[in-house]
């Protein structure tokens, strides 16, 4: 998912704080609006403890400590994978001397005002913003609490509150050598007004961040099957709900025959759902379980009505791409005169490069949970897209948004896939539990959808073609870097349309428009397509996850065509970069660079390429070596991973998600590719749509440049370089440039290459 | 209705025959940490062991399973390698979304019943069936050899 509010080029927005008064109307809206109880309620307004059972201390919108001591952080980011709730909760337990231990993150209710994303303007979880945004807002908000704890206790122990420590939970004066835990005094504090301003901890001080010792919150949960996914959700008397979709996007329901699907036992009902323009509409089955509804759905005879629907494939979508290409797009960045300096050039490149559709195939399918009552609906849902999502559901069901109630449970993955600005399967779940009411219907309605379902559901990442002419002077050097990008807008068409610049989706051209190397003459233009109806977004690192596979493989192709070192090469041209630099050379000093590559056996040619790019703020480079067979086939053995984001808030958290970006950008590359005919997807489950397994994961290495600078995202960056790295390797093994994603099949067998 | 023991108990489930294991342990038995990831036994994410054998329980016919002994991911840990492979899992902090883990970690157990000290190869051969679009298989290998490790 990509932020919003921000082109490419601008700097993320600075993080606010968030002042007293923010945080005590939030806090009290929250806790009348949400069910938090009364208790918290009147904690929160400051009210007497005496009246709040329990004793709740809550000091604002993030943080709850009980009369227990356990401290309860409020996330208002959805945990997908990324740590964000382990990240978040060390920023508020640095600064509240929590003990780790006695932490506990629960998500936090849709509600703008007071969770918004301070880098989106919205609330939502994406573009690796989660820690960015929080990094201050989060440790105010321990800071704060622990001020009122100190408070408390100063005036308890009738202390001057300046002597008073606190650590891993417990609030301590030396002199008279007093001392309680947090929930001994969680009841004074929430009688205590809330200060308007608290120091935060020098970097020096920290406890916790930077640090390996605060493990993950949700590892013990997922491991013994007690985590909550949207799928492991029951209510009373609950439907499980699975829908029969049109098999093209636009499609209709010219009529349906649902005598078998009612024949099947445990289902209960049959209904025809609106689509919403964007989204499909369709007929669903609605059954005592899952079972059930899959049966029962599968047993639907619908006659569809394609009429009005995409038809096109994607080779046509391809064709016309290639040929929009042969025109001038519209112009995203340009300086200098590329016509003229590719006029004088030495040497010039001719490349083109394209990448297909992708799934997000996250583990989870889609699905969503949603009760409708009087004025209200509540929904439950690994919920990335809050403000959008209560937006969608309120316009299709004639409420506010206010009157839509999410809960964020755990979602089994995402990479941007819950995050749509259609709400897709969102306003799906509505409508169908729409449809059910109007039948007398009112139970609460679990939409469920089958992998298959998932697959073909669309919003995918868009199919793109990038022609490129590169001029080098007679040195070699860098002269021009001519580009033009054709896919299709993430934003056009949707309620984000406003956020492009020029008729300029920034999605689309970010990591080429931004290029960091220095070319004298750059021109990089989009041709956007408004004819194509196959639904496309964001999807783990968005526009880099193609801009960088072209990027870095031009840049490759200049070096090789130069005679220069590819690391070299790029060092040469990053003198205005010097946090790039840092970067390159430290992935290229880890993976011996310049030490040759230990000869894989007999026929085997091995090789190592490298790949920079910087994306959500975050710089990232990869040295991959690979190994190819006589037959073309090869293995990735090794990736090492230089990164700068900023201040590293939990270690562990920010290598994992670097081994993970590099697993889930290599799977896209080995073997991503979803492809229409006649408008149709053509995969469906995994048979046909491989995703990476276990046999083919490289061994993976991190390394983090010290940094003292704010905290960027590691989410989605370590993504875009893997592919490009790869490409750049096997070139160096055979010296076959691959230009087209996935790899799958694309390397010539080495017999006669010598 | 299907008799089975799961977890140690003797269980009944009024689901009809050919209700996959799957939707019978998380709708009718409230048994919901294994998953739904595919339903044609491609990911592993519904992986159980049926006699102490992993069994991909989407595909797997409640009839089929009658009378025999069921482990899920909530009694794996009652098991001395079940423990050891949670344990190592925690201790890396292989899980990312964690929706695919129930089951790599009974795939995980199963391999490490039969095989004390498996290698990356014999790792790579038993948990190929089981996909993790994290990728946390890094990870995965790791926790594996260290749970290994605490057994030995």
């Amino acid at each position: 998912m990509h932020p919003i509010v921000r082109s490419h080029s601008a700097a993320i927005l600075p993080v606010r704080n968030v002042s007293r008064r923010r945080f005590m109307q939030g806090a009290g809206g929250l806790v009348l609006g949400v069910a938090l109880g009364p208790a918290a309620a009147r904690a929160a307004a400051g009210a007497s403890a005496a009246q709040a059972d329990g004793a709740a201390f809550a000091p604002n919108a993030f943080v709850r400590i009980g009369t227990d001591g356990s401290v309860t952080v409020l996330s208002k980011h959805l945990e997908m994978g990324q740590g964000a709730y382990t990240g978040l909760a060390t920023l508020v337990a640095e600064e509240l001397d929590a003990d780790w231990a006695s932490v506990r993150v629960q998500g936090a209710p849709a509600d703008t005002a007071l969770y918004k994303n301070l880098a989106l303007g919205v609330q939502g979880t994406g573009g690796s913003t989660a820690i960015a945004n929080s990094y201050e807002q989060m440790r105010r908000a321990g800071a704060t609490a622990r001020a009122m704890l100190v408070a408390a206790a100063a005036r308890q122990w009738q202390v001057d509150a300046k002597d008073i420590t606190v650590s891993a939970g417990i609030v301590r004066h030396a002199a008279t050598q007093r001392q309680a835990g947090f929930g001994e005094l969680a009841a004074a504090a929430a009688r205590l007004p809330v200060p308007d301003s608290v120091p935060l901890k020098a970097a020096a001080d920290f406890q916790l961040i930077g640090k390996e010792a605060p493990r993950r919150v949700d590892g013990r949960a997922k491991t013994d099957g007690t985590a909550m996914f949207t799928q492991d959700m029951k209510l009373p008397g609950m439907l499980v709900a699975m829908a029969a979709h049109p098999p093209r996007f636009g499609g209709k329901v010219a009529g349906f025959d649902a005598s078998k699907a009612k024949a099947v036992p445990g289902v209960r009902h049959v209904v025809q759902f609106a689509g919403t323009g964007h989204n499909f509409e369709g007929v669903a089955v609605l059954a005592d379980n899952t079972w059930a509804a899959r049966t029962g759905r599968d047993a639907l005879q619908v006659q569809w009505d394609d009429s009005q629907a995409h038809r096109k494939g994607s080779d046509d979508i391809r064709a016309q791409y290639r040929a929009a290409l042969d025109r001038p797009g519209t112009v995203a960045a340009s300086h200098g005169d590329v016509e003229a300096a590719l006029a004088q050039a030495a040497k010039v490149i001719e490349a083109e490069y394209e990448v297909p559709y992708l799934a997000h195939a996250a583990m989870e399918p889609m699905n969503c949970l949603v009760q409708l009552g009087d004025g209200r609906c509540d929904i439950w849902n690994g919920e990335q897209f809050q403000t959008v999502d209560q937006a969608a559901v309120a316009k299709v069901l004639g409420l506010a948004p206010e009157q839509v109630f999410i809960t964020q449970l755990y979602a089994g993955g995402s990479f941007g896939r819950r995050a749509n600005a259609h709400a897709d399967y969102v306003t799906e779940a509505a409508l169908i539990a729409k449809a059910a009411r109007d039948q007398g219907v009112r139970a609460p309605i679990k939409l469920v959808w089958t992998r298959e379902d998932d697959m073909r559901g669309g919003y995918y990442r868009p199919l793109n073609v990038h022609r490129a002419r590169i001029g080098l002077d007679a040195q070699g050097k860098l002269l021009a870097w001519h580009v033009r990008l054709a896919g299709q807008s993430i934003f056009l068409g949707g309620p984000f349309e406003g956020a492009m610049q020029n008729g300029i989706d920034p999605t689309s051209v970010e990591g080429q428009a931004d290029l960091r190397y220095a070319v004298p003459n750059l021109q990089v233009e989009s041709y956007t397509p408004r004819d194509i109806g196959v639904p496309v977004l964001w999807y783990r690192s968005v526009g880099h996850t193609h801009t960088a596979f072209s990027a870095e493989g031009l840049i490759d192709e200049a070096a090789a065509a130069a005679g220069q070192d590819p690391v070299a090469y790029r060092a040469a041209l990053l003198e205005q970069h010097p946090r790039h630099r840092k970067v390159l050379e430290l992935a290229a000093e880890r993976a011996g660079w310049l030490q040759p590559l230990a000869a894989g056996a007999q026929g085997q040619r091995r090789g190592r390429g490298v790949a920079l790019h910087e994306s959500f703020n975050t710089i990232v480079a990869q040295v991959a070596e690979v190994t190819v067979q006589p037959d073309g086939s090869f293995k990735v053995d090794r990736i090492v991973c230089a990164l700068d984001c900023g201040v590293v808030v939990n270690p562990d958290v920010v290598r994992a998600q670097m081994e993970g970006g590099i697993g889930f950008g290599l799977s896209t590359a080995l073997h991503g590719a979803l492809t229409l005919k006649d408008g149709q997807v053509e995969q469906s489950n995994f048979h046909d749509y491989p995703v990476m397994r276990i046999n083919e994961m490289p061994g993976v290495e991190v390394h983090t440049v010290a940094s003292a600078e704010k905290p960027t995202g590691v989410g989605e960056p370590g993504v875009p370089p893997v592919a490009p790295a790869v490409a750049n390797a096997l070139y160096a093994a055979t010296g076959q440039r691959i230009r087209a994603l996935p790899f799958a099949a694309r390397v010539k067998p080495l017999a006669g290459q010598g | 209705m299907a008799s089975l023991n799961i977890n140690g108990k003797d269980t009944a489930l009024d689901a009809p025959d050919e209700m996959p294991l799957l939707w019978a342990l998380r709708d009718v038995a409230n048994l919901t940490g294994t998953k739904y990831g595919c339903g044609m036994a491609l990911c592993g994410a519904c992986t159980v062991h049926a006699d102490g054998t992993p069994i991909r329980s989407c595909v797997t016919p409640l009839a089929a399973v009658a009378g025999k002994r069921i482990t899920t991911i909530e009694g794996v840990g009652g098991d001395r390698v079940g423990q050891a492979v949670q344990a190592a899992w925690r201790k890396l902090d292989v899980a990312q979304c964690g929706y695919c883990q129930s089951g790599q970690i009974m795939s995980a157990t199963a391999l490490l019943a039969q095989n004390k000290q498996p290698s990356d190869a014999d790792i790579d051969s038993a948990m190929g069936g089981n996909v993790c679009r994290c990728a946390t298989y890094v990870r995965i290998r790791a926790a594996i050899h260290e749970a290994a490790r605490a057994l030995a």
